[in-house]
């Protein structure tokens, strides 16, 4: 009964959506290939169905190994920075410049490097989530209150004492602020880095000479994938985010 | 007469910033003998905390030397002396209010069956065994506050270092809270050092209060309260504690 009452209405919102978009291309006879109409959409997916698949595990691969790679190398730098405040006050200015600048261009260079295949994709996917993720956890691990430390030092408290007990519980927070738009991130560079070139079983490529072949309906079924695998990882961040932090749902829902 | 348990001489602090030295202590001396209750009042920025940090070694003095029980300051905090209060609980968010008090257990390695016992015993002492499950954002400051002190005496200190542990709790709560403090203190015997902005606290706790003058610190004086015990609601209504209280206001001058 509570999932019903908690999930209802955004069903209801996605059903409203799907309806006025079939209506408006129905009411005004748009063109197919300029927008198809939803129920064409999933036609199209369940005709592409085993192709879409692979061509989706594909990419998924590619942005949850560069996404593992890219938050997981971020944190274990920011715990390697952290451990001098003086070398993470140096670098972090750097780190946060990094999101202003549009790593994706980078992405026909790293095909250069990595080559066409998905080395290059999870390239571009670890440098997009490195930074991030390097941020946060560095802001976490230092953001600690004097009045903490000093009470851990005055328990007589080892670095490692005050690392796992006060440091790292401390910066989960906004660990996964991070890695939850990290989540989003990744499955966007992946597909974006694929537009530059890469097989021909992949999202972005399909997506790409099919849209430019006019072929929307498949173009747009292969977006579905994409947001669905999109999604699929960012609820699995959601899901580890509640496993590790619950006493920060307890508060925020209770 | 017995030997001190916290012994300052002439203890100096001098912060070094980039620009300026600000003295924060000068030639502080003072001795604290076991079980005392001993206040330090001033104006703001008169190196009452600091005076508080260089005796737990939080801070190194500049000058001086620091005795606590027979030992350095550095050596009472590697043995785990001292019970730490701050003006905030400090309390975190990602442990129940037990494993809050639990904590200093933890760090020291204690054996898992006092670690099980004993935060339930320091949460009745201080009246939240009740809330052992909570986590601290559901409970009120004065009830964090407490779960604070409950954590400070987790490992038996012999002394209480208190820096304005009730400055943020309405009065009501802090005339409890000080009642309340009294009894711990009288059952864990601990000597306490206790900064405070109140006179009317100072009085009411104190065997002693230290009064500092502002900048650099020094001890202006020292007030001996000669307020019987056990102390309750009727020693505030004392014509001796008015007294102590106007004695105190006006070395503050």
């Amino acid at each position: 009964m509570r999932i019903v009452r908690e999930y209802a209405p955004a069903a209801l919102v996605l059903a409203a959506g799907l309806s006025l978009w079939e209506a408006i291309v129905y009411l005004f006879s748009i063109e197919f290939y300029l927008l198809p109409a939803p129920h064409v959409i999933v036609q199209s997916l369940g005709e592409n169905y085993p192709f879409l698949v692979e061509a989706g595990l594909y990419t998924f691969t590619e942005a949850v190994v560069g996404f593992a790679l890219g938050c997981g190398g971020g944190m274990l730098a920011a715990m390697v920075a952290s451990s001098s405040p003086g070398f993470a006050g140096l670098v972090l200015p750097y780190a946060v410049a990094s999101a202003s600048v549009p790593i994706v261009a980078l992405a026909p260079l790293a095909i250069v490097w990595f080559g066409v295949e998905q080395g290059s994709k999870i390239a571009i996917v670890v440098l997009l989530t490195f930074f991030p993720t390097f941020v946060a956890t560095t802001r976490g691990l230092l953001g600690v209150t004097p009045q903490s430390l000093e009470l851990m030092r005055s328990y007589a408290a080892s670095e490692r004492q005050i690392f796992f007990k006060i440091r790292l519980p401390h910066s989960l927070p906004m660990i996964f602020i991070a890695l939850r738009a990290c989540a989003t991130l990744a499955m966007i560079g992946a597909v974006v880095s694929e537009f530059f070139g890469g097989p021909v079983k992949s999202l972005g490529v399909y997506i790409k000479s099919t849209a430019s072949l006019f072929q929307t309906r498949e173009a747009w079924s292969a977006i579905l994938v994409a947001c669905a695998l999109g999604l699929l990882l960012y609820f699995a961040v959601v899901l580890a985010e509640r496993l590790a932090m619950p006493w920060h749902f307890e508060r925020h829902e209770g | 007469m017995a030997s001190p348990i916290i012994e300052l001489d002439r203890v100096a602090k001098t912060f070094e910033n980039r620009a300026r030295a600000t003295e924060a202590l000068a030639a502080v001396s003072l001795s604290v003998e076991g079980g005392e209750f001993v206040s330090i009042i001033g104006p703001s920025g008169c190196g009452k905390s600091s005076l508080l940090r260089v005796v737990g070694d939080l801070v190194e003095p500049s000058a001086g030397t620091v005795r606590v029980n027979g030992k350095s300051a550095r050596q009472a905090r590697l043995d785990r002396d001292y019970g730490i209060v701050f003006q905030t609980p400090v309390l975190y968010e990602w442990r129940t209010v037990l494993e809050n008090v639990e904590l200093p257990l933890e760090v020291a390695g204690r054996p898992r069956a006092e670690r099980l016992q004993r935060p339930r015993e320091l949460l009745r002492l201080v009246g939240l065994d009740d809330f052992a499950g909570h986590y601290p954002w559901q409970l009120s400051g004065g009830m964090q506050q407490r779960v604070s002190i409950a954590r400070a005496l987790a490992l038996n200190p012999s002394i209480l270092l208190m820096d304005e542990p009730f400055g943020a709790l309405d009065e009501m709560t802090r005339e409890r809270l000080n009642q309340e403090l009294l009894q711990v203190c009288a059952e864990t015997a601990a000597t306490a050092l206790f900064v405070t902005h109140s006179i009317a606290e100072a009085v009411f706790l104190s065997s002693r209060i230290v009064v500092m003058s502002a900048r650099p610190g020094r001890i202006d004086r020292i007030v001996t309260v000669d307020l019987p015990r056990p102390r309750g609601d009727k020693t505030r209504a004392l014509p001796r504690f008015f007294e102590l209280v106007t004695e105190v206001r006006q070395s503050l001058r």
